[in-house]
């Protein structure tokens, strides 16, 4: 805090900035690493699937360049990683920059509202919790949302299945639209397929989200509470509510800073949700990639994860620099 | 005025158990002081049952003789987890993973300890531009999501050994210990008692061993504690997917990945590990919560 204050808000802005570039070079170097250290390599992949003889699979190396030196290869690599030139996806047979432009939307729709939406009911949770510590809510709604923080993302999402989608068929299991329907609907009922099918992944996301958040902003608003100026504002005569709303404000800094920390593990949630709900995003297109060793692809999703992850802390220190009026002084 | 307080045997805690000492003046905070001991003894109950799986499960976890008769039962009083497609118990199965399940993240998590805990004190006791770049390095290693780099490895090599499991869980779960006990070690490098030891001329190894480490016992129980919580969930996902555990060695993750094809017909396959799952994971982060508590651990996240 106090060194991002003096530092001032843009020159932090800019070497975070700058540390995402060099995120995104090591994601790339790591895979490019991986790769080579792997027994096989892409070729070998397709080839061994499909009984290729060994002077097309040489020829296939060659075209691909799989023959050069590791140096070259790692520079090609690099080169072609920084100009978004990512290579062709075996396991859906187009380029994999196409397949981010497919997916990867559909991904951040589903992270960004749950996202929100924890912040939202977490935030408010916590502060709730905080104004009665030590009450039998506050332990009660604490405890639960161990108990929530405690389940596998996958469980959850797999026992939601369960519960709404077959034992009390009301919600759709997979996908993000009715496939065979969609087409003919209107476009309000259109809308209303939409919202159906984003329910179920978009609550499990957003239970553990929220479970987290309330935690943090909880212990936050609690030491708030308890500052000065919170004495000051009541010795003043300010309305309770208004006391709190200060306190809040404070106190939502030091949780915005942690959903930058929280972008990894909203990351992970998204993959194991999209597996469970067939949601047609990065996760699953990873997952597909994985089982029939899409390289190309797999390399992609990690350099992309990377990215996402060093633009979300990125993104948490923006927000946290218009939350706190003292970092906003250039 | 105060209730006497018990203080758990954790030796070397002294000083951050102090702490925790000063903020127990109030009779509230003593009943939370004892908040460990639930979820301890449920760990402890974990533990025996994981090491007394054998004597204690019903049936073998492998594939019976007359696997064709019993497929895909529901729970009944015989098979009170139902039984899988081939047949196998599913009680039984469980048993026998949680033995996989707690000594692969306990594993890991050790594995991790280590790591962190060398690369942390090492920037903390060296600090300036060498400090500096290491953090820097822990910032960029923080900022590539787990999952997806484990993701890659298990893409790149199928099915791995647990070894190399465990490997890659502890290879890759370190960063957040480093830096917490980078903070701790520059801390401790400023009080008295380490000048002290440096005056009478305690130097590297020595003052790390006999006047830093010590001092990092509970900041380390704490992490170690949620960490293990974390890797039982990262490692029964992993299996989930398929690629962490193989079968037909039982893991918790995997006898779910047996349940996800028949999520319908087959609740029991998912419900019964997955609760196992949840218990471990939620007693190790209750216990870890207590504890930080207990020590006055302000600096570890929740």
């Amino acid at each position: 805090m106090g060194e991002a204050a003096s530092q001032g808000v843009v020159a932090r802005l800019i070497s975070r900035a700058v540390q995402s570039v060099f995120v995104v070079f090591v994601a790339a170097s790591l895979t490019f690493l991986l790769l080579q250290l792997a027994p096989g390599d892409p070729i070998s992949a397709i080839a061994d699937a499909s009984n290729v003889p060994t002077e097309v699979r040489a020829q296939w190396r060659a075209q691909q360049g799989f023959d050069q030196p590791v140096a070259t290869q790692y520079v090609r690599w690099i080169g072609n990683v920084a100009r978004g030139q990512l290579g062709h996806s075996t396991s859906q047979q187009r380029p994999v920059r196409a397949v981010i432009a497919d997916r990867l939307p559909n991904t951040l729709l589903l992270m960004g509202l749950a996202l929100g939406a924890s912040l939202l009911f977490g935030a408010s949770l916590g502060a709730w919790q905080a104004t009665r510590t030590g009450s039998a809510a506050d332990r009660a709604v604490s405890f639960t949302s161990l108990v929530l923080y405690s389940v596998p993302e996958f469980w959850f999402a797999l026992m939601l299945l369960f519960v709404f989608s077959y034992w009390i068929p009301v919600l759709p299991a997979t996908g993000m639209i009715d496939v065979a329907m969609h087409g003919s609907m209107s476009s309000g009922a259109r809308l209303w397929d939409r919202l159906r099918h984003l329910v179920l992944p978009w609550t499990a996301l957003t239970v553990m989200g929220t479970a987290i958040f309330a935690r943090y902003q909880r212990v936050a608003m609690r030491d708030a509470l308890s500052e000065q100026f919170v004495r000051t504002a009541r010795a003043k005569g300010l309305t309770t509510w208004s006391v709190y709303w200060h306190a809040f404000r404070t106190a939502l800094l030091p949780t915005i800073t942690l959903a930058g920390l929280f972008f990894p593990a909203l990351l992970t949630g998204a993959v194991f949700v999209e597996r469970v709900f067939g949601w047609p995003g990065m996760g699953s297109a990873l997952l597909t990639a994985i089982n029939s060793r899409d390289y190309a692809l797999v390399s992609a999703s990690v350099i992309v994860g990377s990215a996402m992850t060093a633009l979300g802390s990125l993104f948490a220190d923006v927000l946290r620099a218009l939350a706190d009026p003292r970092l906003r002084r250039v | 005025m105060t209730t006497p307080v018990r203080v758990p045997d954790l030796s070397g805690a002294s000083l951050a158990s102090l702490s925790g000492e000063m903020r127990s003046m109030s009779p509230v905070v003593s009943s939370r002081q004892r908040r460990w001991r639930v979820p301890f003894l449920f760990i402890v109950l974990l533990a025996t049952v994981a090491v007394f799986a054998p004597a204690l499960a019903p049936y073998s976890p492998d594939i019976p003789a007359n696997y064709d008769a019993i497929q895909n039962l529901a729970p009944s009083r015989a098979h009170p987890f139902g039984t899988d497609g081939l047949g196998r118990d599913v009680l039984s199965r469980v048993l026998f993973a949680s033995r996989i399940s707690l000594s692969l993240a306990f594993a890991s998590v050790l594995l991790s300890l280590v790591l962190g805990t060398s690369y942390g004190a090492i920037a903390g006791l060296v600090g300036g531009g060498i400090d500096r770049w290491l953090m820097r390095g822990l910032d960029v290693a923080l900022s590539i999501p787990r999952l997806l780099l484990l993701l890659a490895v298990t893409a790149f090599w199928e099915n791995l050994p647990l070894t190399a499991l465990i490997m890659l869980l502890g290879t890759t779960g370190w960063f957040d210990v480093a830096r917490l006990v980078r903070g701790e070690v520059q801390r401790l490098a400023q009080q008295d008692f380490v000048t002290a030891a440096r005056a009478t001329g305690v130097r590297g190894a020595r003052m790390l061993r006999v006047h830093v480490l010590p001092h990092l016992v509970p900041l380390l129980i704490v992490n170690a504690t949620l960490s293990v919580a974390a890797t039982i969930a990262l490692e029964a996902g992993l299996s989930y997917l398929g690629l962490g555990v193989q079968p037909p060695t039982p893991s918790w993750g995997n006898i779910m990945a047996e349940g996800s094809g028949g999520m319908a017909s087959q609740w029991w396959l998912s419900v019964f590990p997955g609760m196992a799952t949840v218990i471990a994971v939620l007693a190790c982060h209750a216990l870890g919560d207590a504890l930080r508590d207990r020590f006055a651990l302000d600096q570890v996240p929740a």
